[in-house]
């Protein structure tokens, strides 16, 4: 007899679409794509690529502040907000800015949000993101409050939430998908396992085999996807999303995926917990790599196209950089004037205090 | 003009604010069909719906990202915390996401929350039930909190926090609940928030207090009458942020002030009150001001809250020592 737990975790096998040379492995699982659309999704993930690079450029020249490195999650990003509508919603992490600069968010704001600056969280009207979250797992329980309130309002809408594989050991996580599943909300929640969180392995967050059967937990669905092959991840959100505003409730996503880069710029070194054996070993999965040969044999990529997208992204990074710079320099008066509809008197006094000091 | 418990101007105020907005929505541990451990919510899934009036799980750090989440979506959710000793599972939700909600969105969003939840001494209960935690909200920029003393206070304050369009913490005293009746408004009215009250003039001492104190502080002030010193008694009623202005003007009247709380002296509000008297009225002052406060050690167990809770004798004990300094 096979043990329960055995039973439990032969459920969550590994959904993929496309071997790690571009090969469509499972035909009928397949996304109804347009070629328009496959080379958007490639375009996106150079572009990503290509921003990552300059920004961590721009980070060691002190031209930005924090920031969260993503080359290696371009499948597991993209992907997943390319399955979205316009009006769904998207609770990011720290590390997910890519989803909330396609979803709407101007390049040079999220600039404004890595310095550290209000504008990058002044999300433009008609833009369903929130700013990213720094405590893990809150937004886990945020989102389960929004996919409520979509639900709540009968928008067929979801709201799209993502962690990394260590915020899978949060309470909030566990609760977020709890309440979810309870009310059957509208939420989508993804983890994209990268197996690092800073230098401990997944191995030692929890002795599940997969951060999927987490779902189990919630009584939720729950399903693991290759997070390197960009139609997978498109295809498992494009279904989580269409059983949500069925109204059958939420669903969990892992993504398995790496970062090639290390943690955050804040002087994290990878080269401490991780081998070049690991790295390697990734490196060989690089979505980037795989689609692009899975485009290139349908002929709908070429190495014009892809420089084409690497210049477009390097000047708008220059023209999104310039513009953060020309961002004003915040007062003290701006930051209270943020605090409340209105003012308290401790507050007013303050103000006062602190536009007399900013006229001098 | 009806005769209420705090408890039922609570409820009646949430169901005013129901019946006016269509986006109030009223959830906590056992709120719906059970009408709350306190029926602080009685009646008002049936009278309107599971959609407006719900349970939740178990879990008040999710019920404070669904409060958060709803808010965003349009709602104003008005959640319940079963007892505030539980408020450390939802600190993260509360004081590092809700408060900071409109600011780290630079006035895009905003967190239009209540949050409901009982605490206070004297009724026995049991550990963390009843422990007086408002200076850790007071200590948090973002919330307003109240915290009412009478049924009149209680529902026009409650009317006026789920009006808020931030994040305010109503904190509802277990012994008051249903202590005393007092006259209470049928129809809707509401008392701004930041607005303290006078519950009794006088000349000689200033009593500022909330919550139960502001009861012994009144028991006390009657007392001190007897013996020829006429206490002036303050009810705050909202803690954050205080009405510096009705505080200071009662001060500079009587010379002489102390501050009356249940918390412990190291918790609560008392050591901020006694700043601001200090740093804007000390030329008014005849005399140091003093605290009356709970000693620091962990709320006691059940038996013990009679010799550890402040009360009225404490108070005219202290303001005498101010009256005679």
């Amino acid at each position: 007899m096979t043990k329960t737990i055995d039973a439990v975790q032969d459920q969550f096998e590994t959904f993929q679409i496309l071997s790690e040379d571009g090969e469509v492995v499972n035909e009928s699982a397949m996304p109804k794509l347009s070629d328009e659309q496959l080379q958007e999704l490639m375009r996106r993930m150079v572009y990503t690529r290509i921003w990552d690079q300059r920004a961590i450029s721009l980070n060691r020249q002190g031209r930005l502040g924090f920031y969260a490195p993503v080359a290696g999650q371009e499948a597991s990003m993209l992907g997943t907000q390319f399955a979205l509508d316009k009006e769904d919603w998207i609770l990011p992490g720290y590390r997910d800015i890519p989803q909330i600069v396609f979803h709407g968010l101007p390049l040079y704001q999220a600039f404004l949000y890595s310095r550290g600056h209000f504008q990058g969280g002044q999300i433009p009207e008609g833009v369903n993101v929130l700013m990213p979250q720094i405590i893990i797992g809150a937004q886990i329980i945020q989102a389960a409050g929004v996919g409520f309130g979509l639900k709540k309002n009968g928008k067929k809408n979801v709201c799209i939430t993502y962690t990394g594989d260590g915020g899978a050991s949060q309470g909030d996580f566990y609760e977020g998908l709890n309440f979810a599943g309870a009310y059957g909300a509208n939420t989508i929640f993804v983890v994209q396992n990268n197996r690092f969180a800073i230098s401990v392995p997944v191995e030692k967050q929890s002795a599940a085999k997969t951060i999927a059967q987490k779902a189990v937990a919630a009584g939720i669905e729950g399903i693991q996807v290759d997070g390197m092959d960009v139609l997978a991840v498109y295809a498992a959100t494009q279904q989580a999303r269409e059983r949500a505003i069925a109204g059958d409730g939420p669903t969990l996503i892992e993504t398995l995926t790496y970062r090639y880069g290390p943690h955050t710029m804040a002087g994290d070194d990878p080269t401490r917990y991780r081998t070049k054996e690991l790295d390697d070993e990734w490196e060989k999965k690089d979505p980037l790599v795989r689609f692009r040969k899975f485009l290139e044999k349908k002929n709908l990529w070429s190495e014009d196209q892809e420089n084409k997208v690497v210049e477009e992204a390097k000047e708008d990074i220059k023209a999104a950089i310039k513009k953060a710079d020309g961002a004003p320099k915040q007062k003290v008066t701006d930051l209270i004037n943020f605090m409340f509809e209105e003012l308290p008197y401790n507050l007013r006094e303050q103000l006062e205090e602190y536009t007399a000091k900013e006229s001098k | 003009m009806a005769q209420m418990t705090m408890i039922q101007a609570i409820t009646d105020a949430m169901r005013t604010e129901l019946k006016n907005n269509e986006n109030v929505l009223v959830f906590g541990e056992d709120v719906g069909q059970n009408g709350g451990v306190f029926r602080a919510t009685e009646g008002l899934q049936k009278e309107f719906g599971e959609d407006r009036v719900f349970d939740t799980p178990l879990a008040e750090s999710g019920i404070g990202g669904l409060a958060l989440g709803l808010g965003l979506t349009g709602f104003r959710p008005v959640m319940e915390i079963q007892f505030f000793g539980f408020v450390f599972e939802v600190m993260d939700s509360v004081v590092a996401q809700m408060a900071r909600m409109r600011y780290r969105s630079g006035g895009v969003y905003n967190s239009p929350v209540t949050i409901r939840s009982p605490f206070g001494g004297g009724v026995k209960t049991p550990e963390l039930h009843a422990d007086n935690l408002e200076g850790l909200m007071y200590q948090s920029p973002g919330i307003k909190v109240v915290i009412p003393s009478t049924p009149y206070d209680a529902k026009g304050l409650l009317i006026s926090a789920i009006r808020d369009n931030d994040p305010v913490v109503y904190l509802e005293h277990m012994k008051l609940y249903r202590s005393f009746r007092g006259e209470v408004p049928e129809e809707e009215y509401t008392i701004e928030i930041g607005k303290a009250d006078v519950k009794r003039e006088g000349k000689d001492v200033s009593i500022i207090t909330y919550g139960a104190m502001v009861h012994a502080s009144l028991k006390a002030a009657e007392e001190l009458e007897k013996e020829g010193i006429s206490a002036e008694v303050i009810d705050l009623r909202t803690i954050s942020p205080l009405d510096i202005d009705t505080i200071i003007a009662s001060v500079e009247k009587t010379g002489r002030a102390i501050v009356v709380q249940e918390a412990q002296k190291q918790a609560g509000i008392g050591a901020f009150v006694v700043a601001e008297i200090n740093d804007r009225a000390i030329l008014s002052l005849e005399a140091p001001v003093l605290r009356v406060a709970a000693p620091d050690t962990v709320f006691p167990f059940a038996s013990a809250e009679d010799v550890w809770i402040p009360d009225h004798r404490d108070i005219v004990e202290k303001a005498k020592k101010v009256y005679n300094f």
